[in-house]
């Protein structure tokens, strides 16, 4: 990530020296001066203002991760300390007893991470190609009918049936309930991306090279795989990092469509734990003679312990992605 | 005859093109243009039939506009639509002076590695999903182990705050909630928009000695007003939508809360879990989605008054 952001920024005109970070740009400075010579910005709050804007942003950057180190802290607490300390910033016993745990449930922990990936990659595919497909055609003039579709894409955007219409449709008429398409169809579509796509290949794929590609006798479909697609690879890897994080992150349609304990994706998962956990802590203080029982499971930090692991692969991917993400966002207006 | 000769003609002339929208097109009529289809059910009152989804909706009984009547009639009308409408004016508002602060400050920060390490930390929550987020809201708020609690008990207060069943505390958290996750997104297109500004302006007017509250705004801040003006008139047209994730996960659909958390997505999603409102609810989605086409259009009309650069059509 370092390197990364030293390629996409600007230097600073005045530096001075006030806090570490500062310092350091000043140690790099004849290195970075002869490799970028011309950029110029004159951007560059100096002195007081400069230290308290870092230190502002500064401590709004560190609460935005902060909720989660102080989950993955919890999830190394020792459950009786925290039944007797609560959530603790830094616990008096740590303890990996809830990672044990979790390992010995490992089968549902397992299935419902495969069926995440599966869902993901899955529907990324599934998604990406006919998102594609579908804005590469009305992005065309030579496609007669691409207004109408055009249209027919956008109107979906301004008006929907709503929810109940779209579950009964999804439910009663194409009977998805408790099928692993419940969990890749309906986020598949998306009007937006579409014409997101659309603006880009208009401005990525000049008329001339598919006009020469014709003229060798190429077909439509064959100039799109060996031509536009490659072209256009920025515009479809960000459509393709969108609906990932997208079906990664989903948990609505388990909620509404998926009941089966092997069908439950992560996030779904995670809900339902807190509910089965929650109901049973409820009970053993009502009731107290299960509560042996259950003070040898540990409840919150195996809780937090699923959160852990399921943001991880998140987490972990996130420096990497940003990036693109970040430009993504750019790529494309939605008019024409 | 001729016509239909010629369309056929031209339909197989772009028999290439139908090709390709053809799987968009079955998805978008089956999981947009049918489920249009059946929001009459909202004039309906609605009975599952075994034959499916066409003979369920044939053969419920015709009640006109007595489902609408009836959810009017009830206090929940007034609350889903109260809070739904409050919610996201306080997130345009917080939201967009947020983001263009972040934004600005961002870009003048004299330290650009830092910069984006800040960029890169704000962003983060974006990319979690409301359930992982309202966990990390519970580490906070949990009656008995939670931070809050915690200090509050350190600084010495008796009785503990039993937060998810105190409702005047929502509001803030919502949007404290809301912030928190979205304001690195948010600021992403303002900070794109401000790089993009000419470089010259800035150093003709250092030259004419101007500090840098006074180039922040004269220059900075009229050179984003448009799209400030735009994105904002946007966010209005969908002042009727709610996120849903939001507003159920995070107050972990605690009772308790409605009066401040239902809102018209929450409400509409329990006709579903709560069998025989599911007429009701499909009228308070159908009532969602025609209001909040309008204002969409109204703002389009709007925008096009603005800059009919920025109109969505």
């Amino acid at each position: 990530m370092w390197q990364m952001t030293m390629m996409t920024n600007h230097n600073s005109s005045q530096p001075t020296p006030l806090n570490k970070g500062d310092a350091q740009i000043q140690i790099n400075q004849p290195n970075r001066e002869s490799k970028r010579k011309k950029k110029y910005t004159p951007h560059g709050l100096s002195g007081f203002p400069n230290l308290i804007m870092n230190i502002l942003l500064g401590t709004f950057s560190i609460m935005c991760i902060f909720p989660f180190l102080y989950v993955i802290v919890i999830s190394l607490t020792d459950e009786k300390t925290l039944a007797r300390n609560g959530y603790q910033l830094l616990p008096e016993i740590w303890s990996f007893e809830a990672y044990r745990y979790l390992w010995q449930m490992k089968d549902q922990l397992l299935q419902s991470y495969t069926i995440t990936i599966v869902v993901t990659v899955l529907g990324t595919l599934v998604s990406v190609i006919m998102i594609a497909l579908y804005a590469y055609a009305i992005s065309r003039k030579q496609f007669k009918y691409r207004g109408f579709f055009t249209f027919f894409a956008f109107f979906t955007m301004l008006f929907s049936g709503g929810l109940i219409p779209f579950y009964i449709v999804a439910t009663q008429f194409l009977h998805l309930r408790n099928s692993i398409w419940a969990l890749i169809l309906p986020l598949a579509m998306n009007a937006f991306y579409i014409l997101i796509m659309r603006t880009f290949f208009q401005r990525s794929v000049p008329e001339s090279i598919l006009e020469s590609a014709r003229i060798d006798g190429a077909s439509e479909l064959r100039i799109f795989v060996k031509i536009v697609a490659p072209l256009s690879l920025p515009g479809l890897s960000t459509i393709a990092l969108f609906s990932t994080l997208g079906y990664w992150n989903d948990w609505f349609n388990a909620l509404l469509f998926i009941d089966e304990p092997h069908l439950v994706p992560l996030q779904s998962m995670l809900m339902k734990i807190e509910n089965n956990i929650e109901f049973l802590r409820q009970n053993s203080l009502a009731g107290g003679a299960q509560n042996d029982l259950l003070s040898a499971v540990p409840q919150d930090a195996a809780k937090m312990a699923m959160v852990v692991i399921s943001t991880l692969p998140i987490a972990i991917a996130y420096p990497f992605f940003q990036k693109y993400f970040v430009n993504g966002l750019t790529i494309g207006g939605v008019k024409e | 005859m001729n016509r239909i000769k010629s369309f056929f003609q031209d339909v197989y002339k772009n028999r290439v093109w139908l090709l390709m929208v053809l799987p968009g097109t079955i998805w978008l009529l089956l999981f947009s243009y049918l489920p249009m289809f059946g929001t009459v059910i909202a004039f309906k009152n609605f009975r599952y039939d075994p034959n499916g989804f066409f003979a369920s909706i044939l053969n419920s009984e015709w009640v006109g506009f007595e489902n609408f009547k009836f959810l009017f009639n009830t206090n929940d009308a007034w609350i889903i639509t109260r809070n739904t409408v409050l919610y996201n004016l306080v997130f345009i508002v917080v939201g967009l002076i947020l983001a263009v602060f972040v934004a600005i400050v961002l870009s003048e920060l004299a330290n650009k590695k830092l910069s984006k390490v800040y960029q890169t930390g704000m962003l983060f929550p974006h990319f979690l999903s409301w359930v992982v987020v309202s966990y990390f809201v519970f580490t906070f708020l949990s009656v008995d182990r939670g931070l809050l609690n915690n200090i509050l008990v350190w600084f010495g207060v008796e009785d503990p705050i039993s937060w998810y069943n105190e409702a005047k505390y929502w509001p803030f958290i919502i949007v404290l909630t809301s912030m928190w996750k979205g304001v690195g997104y948010g600021s992403i297109v303002y900070l794109a928009a401000i790089v993009g500004i000419d470089k010259n302006y800035y150093e003709a007017a250092m030259i004419d000695g101007a500090n840098k509250w006074q180039q922040i705004r004269n220059i900075t801040i009229p050179m984003i007003t448009p799209l400030i003006v735009i994105l904002t008139i946007l966010n209005v047209g969908r002042i009727f939508s709610a996120d849903f994730g939001l507003f159920f996960q995070v107050p972990r659909d605690s009772g308790p809360l409605y009066s401040v958390t239902n809102v018209i997505d929450t409400y509409v999603y329990r006709g579903i879990t709560t069998m025989g409102d599911i007429s009701m609810s499909t009228a308070a989605g159908l009532y969602q989605s025609i209001v909040g086409f309008s204002l969409v259009l109204l703002t389009n009309y709007l925008v096009q008054k603005v800059d009919k650069e920025y109109a969505l059509f």
